[in-house]
């Protein structure tokens, strides 16, 4: 049997999809999460294998944005290359019934098998909110039950009924009656919902007032915007502090591996391919894996606790004056961890330029994958410093180099909207602000897990890789014997970065960083891990030497600076550019990203050497 | 059980008396508490038409007779409000609002 589960947003479709399939994706407390459709398999009680397709959240079938239209035309068979669902489950949000009747009365016209599902029951239940489910069966005239798609066992009612609706003989599919609704027969059917709870639901007399007193500070106009500045900073703060010691130890733990194999192996070529190529490449990514995790933990109990929506709401007027919307902001706060996920959860913004706008500043908000190479230069040209017997130097100018980002975003932006679209009107900025919700705990460690997952899954392989690529250029040929200076020197890799080096000599990069530029195409982070690869060769037999230190003993602060500055537009990074072709379905749009980006990350780097210089920095 | 639910059938237009208290949602200060008297798109300047935007009103829960509060505004403008619709918080701006008429 093929289900669908529809719901308006932020009901938990996909907690309860989570629940009945074992599958792991994300959820999170704010409308918009799931922005395309995810299908999942389980088996009944009584064993019966039904597929399960979880769909974005809607209010309505009118399809108004790209991830409502893909609901739209899944429910009405439409979807190319999709089966037409035999059974579509309405989930609805029991603390919050109003919205999802009507879309209920709505989906009844599309003749298809329904069934309603009341997710959250507990928190309902807790809230005082009481439900006749007898009489809001018989009113709505399908099958009602409840369920607590967080709790184990918690669909145990849900499994029956489906198990009941796939044994009945297959219906004769009823005629497909539904069309886009004028407003007054939305107003109609509201007031047919509204009469239906009036009957069968009993409201408690007070609201949340947990979620009413955090709002009169969270979203108060001065407190609200200083709460969102604090907890900005503390995230960047700790992703720089606490992450440190972790990193140390995981570190010396890579450098011990490879004095180990150094040892344990004959100087050769083996020698050289398993400690610079795999240890000294692939363990130079590996040891930010605390940072990622931590940005990511932030990142996850926000979205959990129902904050998110809170930040646009702030940020709305404010982001507004750079030409953005208000909704943007989760996409853009998201694109933090990484912009793919970020671009693609523009699908959420209804308005077309609104959306593009995003999807091409996204790619600058400082992502997990430029931790890496920050981290590695500030370490190593930044002294570790109180400042104010507050805060830590280089904490700071990790913070400056977000702010770079996120100040260099919001220009774009404002430059976009004043010379492309300037007779623009802006979309109007309507979203709902959930009730906070206690951040579950195992949501959050499965979140974590899977980013953590991936992270190493890309260390192992894409990483991996370009690794023993680097390796290869940088080991081949070998040198004519008795020649002195490094092997590397007469290497592939020499040659290649020798030949793009004069263009960006003006910007003070060297062939070492050229080299490494290349393959950083393929992900941020390989720049660190070939730079480590690419010293590790050129140090020859004392290579165990730290990355960070050869940095430090071999680049000016000039071009450490630049390389940073660099590193904050250019687009390195061809999944993104994939996403952005995908998400717009245009190359042009991806042109113009990766052009644009390229512009600034030159100009960028090329001030910032020329100033450093200048004051004596070179 | 909200009061809301049985409310009276419409019957605005027989009583003359109600109409000078009627106001835009999007004028209403912080704190305002009201009931939605009637949707009208065509005051509100809105990127939207006036079909759409009605519809998507309705579909979040701005229906004639619902209550309304008005709890937290923006810094910038005292823009976008924060309207408590029923038991529902919904964020919206006050350049929308102006479709909302309550009293």
């Amino acid at each position: 049997m093929h289900m669908a589960l529809v719901g308006t947003p932020n009901s938990g479709k996909t907690s309860l999809f989570n629940a009945l399939t074992g599958s792991r994706q994300k959820v999170a407390n704010y409308p918009g999460v799931t922005v395309e459709r995810k299908e999942g398999f389980f088996v009944t009680p009584n064993g019966r294998q039904v597929s399960v397709v979880d769909l974005p959240g809607t209010y309505s079938l009118r399809g108004r944005s790209p991830d409502e239209e893909i609901t739209r035309d899944f429910v009405l068979g439409k979807a190319k290359g999709e089966v037409a669902p035999d059974f579509v489950l309405c989930v609805a949000d029991s603390t919050n019934l109003r919205l999802t009747i009507r879309l209920l009365l709505e989906l009844k016209a599309t003749g298809r098998t329904l069934a309603l599902v009341l997710n959250m029951f507990d928190i309902a239940r807790h809230r005082g909110v009481s439900v006749d489910v007898a009489k809001l069966s018989a009113s709505l005239g399908m099958p009602v039950v409840t369920s607590i798609a967080v709790r184990k066992g918690g669909t145990a009612e849900l499994l029956r009924l489906t198990d009941e609706i796939a044994g009945r003989e297959r219906p004769e599919v009823r005629q497909n009656l539904w069309r886009p609704l004028s407003a007054s027969e939305l107003r109609t059917t509201q007031r047919e919902a509204d009469r239906i709870i009036a009957a069968c639901v009993s409201l408690p007399a007070r609201p949340d007032t947990w979620t009413a007193k955090i709002d009169a500070i969270v979203l108060h106009p001065v407190a609200g915007l200083l709460v969102l500045l604090a907890i900005l900073f503390v995230m960047f703060q700790a992703v720089f502090a606490w992450a440190q010691p972790l990193m140390e130890l995981l570190s010396s733990a890579f450098d011990a591996l490879g004095q180990f194999v150094h040892d344990a192996l004959p100087a050769g070529l083996l020698q050289s391919f398993l400690q610079n190529g795999v240890i000294s490449g692939v363990g130079s990514v590996i040891v930010f894996l605390p940072q990622i995790i931590i940005i990511f933990l932030f990142i996850l109990l926000l979205e959990d606790f129902g904050y998110m929506a809170r930040a646009a709401f702030l940020m709305d007027r404010i982001m507004g004056g750079a030409g953005l919307h208000g909704r943007a902001f989760i996409p853009l706060l998201s694109s933090f961890a990484c912009a793919i996920p970020g671009i693609m959860a523009t699908r959420v913004i209804d308005n077309r330029r609104d959306r593009l706008t995003t999807i091409l500043i996204a790619p600058l908000m400082t992502c997990s994958a430029r931790i890496p190479v920050y981290t590695l230069i500030i370490s190593a040209f930044i002294p570790e410093k109180e400042v104010w017997g507050l805060f830590n130097e280089r904490g700071l100018v990790m913070f400056g180099l977000y702010a770079a980002g996120i100040s260099s975003a919001l220009a774009v932006s404002f430059v976009i909207k004043f010379f492309m679209w300037r007779d623009y009107q802006p979309a109007p900025f309507m979203l709902e602000l959930p009730d906070y919700k206690l951040p579950r705990l195992k949501s959050i460690a499965i979140g974590v897990y899977t980013r953590a997952k991936m992270f190493l899954q890309r260390a192992g392989t894409t990483i991996f890789s370009m690794m023993v690529l680097i390796w290869f250029l940088a080991s081949f040929p070998q040198p004519p014997a008795g020649v002195e200076d490094p092997a590397i020197n007469y290497s592939l890799a020499a040659m290649i970065g020798n030949a793009v080096a004069p263009l960006l000599a003006p910007v003070g990069f060297n062939w070492q960083i050229a080299v490494a530029l290349i393959p950083g195409m393929a992900a941020r982070e390989v720049a660190v891990a070939a730079l480590g690869t690419v010293y590790a060769i050129e140090g020859g037999k004392e290579a165990a030497a730290q990355i960070g230190q050869a940095l430090a003993a071999k680049w000016s602060l000039a071009t450490a600076l630049s390389l940073l500055a660099w590193y904050i537009f250019a687009p390195q990074c061809a999944s993104t550019l994939a996403v952005i072709r995908r998400e717009t379905g245009s190359w042009k749009w991806m042109a113009l990203t990766f052009a644009y980006m390229l512009a600034l990350a030159y100009a960028a780097s090329f001030a910032t050497y020329n100033i450093a210089v200048a004051l004596g920095a070179g | 059980m909200t009061e809301h639910y049985d409310v009276a059938p419409q019957v605005p237009l027989k009583l003359p008396l109600e109409l000078p208290l009627e106001l835009p949602l999007g004028l209403a200060p912080r704190g305002y508490v009201g009931k939605i008297h009637r949707l009208a798109a065509g005051e509100a300047t809105s990127a939207l038409s006036n079909d759409e935007l009605e519809s998507r009103l309705i579909e979040l829960g701005f229906v004639e007779g619902a209550r309304v509060e008005i709890l937290h505004e923006g810094i910038l403008g005292r823009d976008p409000i924060a309207v408590r619709v029923d038991n529902v918080t919904i964020a919206i701006r006050r350049r929308e609002a102006m479709a909302i008429i309550v009293a």
